[in-house]
């Protein structure tokens, strides 16, 4: 194995190099000239074995924005993989291309398997309901521009807690920081799973608490990270009618929530947030697509090893 | 009768009893030409029952394998007719081709020809997990 740095779990990464990528973006938002140039000549391929239009053009954005330029396919029918080539030959075959990958997989470990066999960084850009490093770093650099810091908050995390990746991802990142309590928001159903439990949170003796209730748990919350909460998620279509409403995000709900809070969520909604929280200027969701563009210039930055 | 006879040769003992014929699998002993015995369930004093694999024949071992199957076992090697060496296999760092992922959305289901390799990523609790989806081996 050669040294290429790759990002397809955001467990890979040490605090200090999350710092470092944080930093990075915050100068690229404040001095976006100096970047301008950075990537000339280096070529970014989007591999997207599944549609997900909004993470590749964020990706795509952050290469142009670099000065780079971008190659790459979306949807598996439209590439070689319909003929059947494996992931290990295409990330041969794109590393005679390009520079740097991202990829977009609906089966778990397809990225690793891209970065065992590629010549140039692969960034995982989401494989099934496994990682998605980039949204974890969106999420970070959200929570550090809205607060100005990554420690001392209490952070609530409402809705399908069960199977949402980027709500693991999250706790598992915040919790590397000191003074960060989580109120964990979901039906009974829904709770986060056992590993999480046992091995981030009590491992490492991080306080948190489970309610079922986001009104009661409101007024404690710096931020509230909101997921979807869907229908196929529940065994029965009663359970799914009580409590669906408790779990959608609307003005009233925010009567008792701090002043200061932050509402993010990774996008996209469907109803989760009704579209009146969009004028609040707790809601920071649409600022958080913007984050993800330039912690993703950030990154390409890092791997490319462009200074 | 090989056992008790061995002049060169291979003496795998200590095996939790009931996984000799899932080492034997393992290690594809079936595919030697040399004599190989199974005995089942003899008397263990640490654990009351064992299995032990005796090959007649100095081959090479995959170690690793030994050592996930169970730290325990031991191996003997005979030359002469005499134990010239006694082995602990250690459990390993990773685990390639042996066990396989039971995920049913990991890569490994759908490309057939991928290695599937799994990582210690708990010594204590003996955790391995696929390195491609972190699943955790049965
Ligand atoms: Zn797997």
């Amino acid at each position: 194995m050669s040294d290429i740095r790759h990002l397809i779990d955001i467990s890979t990464l040490t605090v200090e190099e999350i710092d470092a990528l944080i930093k990075t973006a915050l100068d690229i938002i404040e001095n976006p000239a100096k970047y301008s140039e950075k990537c000339r000549g280096k070529k970014l391929a989007t591999l997207f074995y599944e549609p997900s239009t909004r993470t590749r053009l964020s990706f795509e954005s952050a290469m142009l924005e670099l000065g780079g330029s971008v190659i790459g396919f979306s949807e598996a029918q439209s590439s070689s993989a319909s003929k059947g080539e494996s992931v290990a030959d295409t990330a041969k075959v794109i590393s005679c291309f390009a520079d740097i990958i991202a990829m977009r997989h609906p089966l778990e470990g397809a990225p690793m398997v891209a970065a065992l066999n590629a010549s140039i960084p692969v960034i995982n850009a989401g494989d099934g309901g496994h990682n998605h490093p980039t949204q974890t770093l969106t999420d970070l650099l959200t929570i550090y521009r809205e607060k100005g810091r990554l420690g001392h908050m209490t952070v609530g995390c409402c809705g399908d807690l069960k199977f949402g990746r980027t709500v693991h991802s999250l706790i598992a990142a915040m919790s590397r920081y000191e003074g960060v309590d989580f109120v964990l928001i979901s039906p009974e159903e829904l709770r986060v799973p056992e590993n999480v439990r046992n091995d981030i949170l009590k491992a490492n003796n991080i306080p948190y608490r489970e309610t079922e209730s986001l009104l009661e748990a409101m007024p404690d919350l710096d931020i509230l990270y909101m997921t979807r909460v869907q229908r196929e998620r529940f065994i029965s279509e009663a359970d799914y009618v009580r409590l669906k409403d408790t779990y959608i995000m609307t003005p009233d709900k925010l009567m008792d929530a701090k002043e200061t809070l932050s509402i993010l969520h990774p996008l996209p909604r469907v109803n989760e947030i009704s579209v009146a929280v969009d004028k609040d200027p707790r809601a920071c969701y649409f600022r958080q697509v913007l984050n993800g563009k330039y912690i993703r210039m950030a990154l390409i930055l890092m791997l490319l090893g462009v200074k | 009768m090989l056992i008790g006879t061995i002049v060169d040769g291979i003496v795998i003992d200590h095996i939790p009893a009931g996984r000799g014929m899932e080492l034997y699998k393992y290690l594809e002993l079936d595919k030697l030409s040399c004599e190989v015995a199974l005995i089942k369930n003899a008397p263990s004093e640490k654990r009351g029952k064992k299995d032990i694999l005796k090959i007649n024949d100095i081959i090479d071992l995959n170690f690793d394998l030994l050592g996930y199957v169970d730290p325990g076992i031991t191996v003997d090697i005979i030359r002469g007719g005499k134990r010239v060496e006694k082995l602990h296999p250690e459990l390993p760092e990773v685990i390639r081709g042996v066990i396989h992922c039971k995920n049913p959305r990991c890569i490994t289901q759908v490309e057939q020809e991928l290695e599937h390799v799994f990582r210690l990523t708990d010594r204590e609790k003996k955790v391995y997990r696929c390195i491609y989806c972190d699943t955790r081996a049965k």
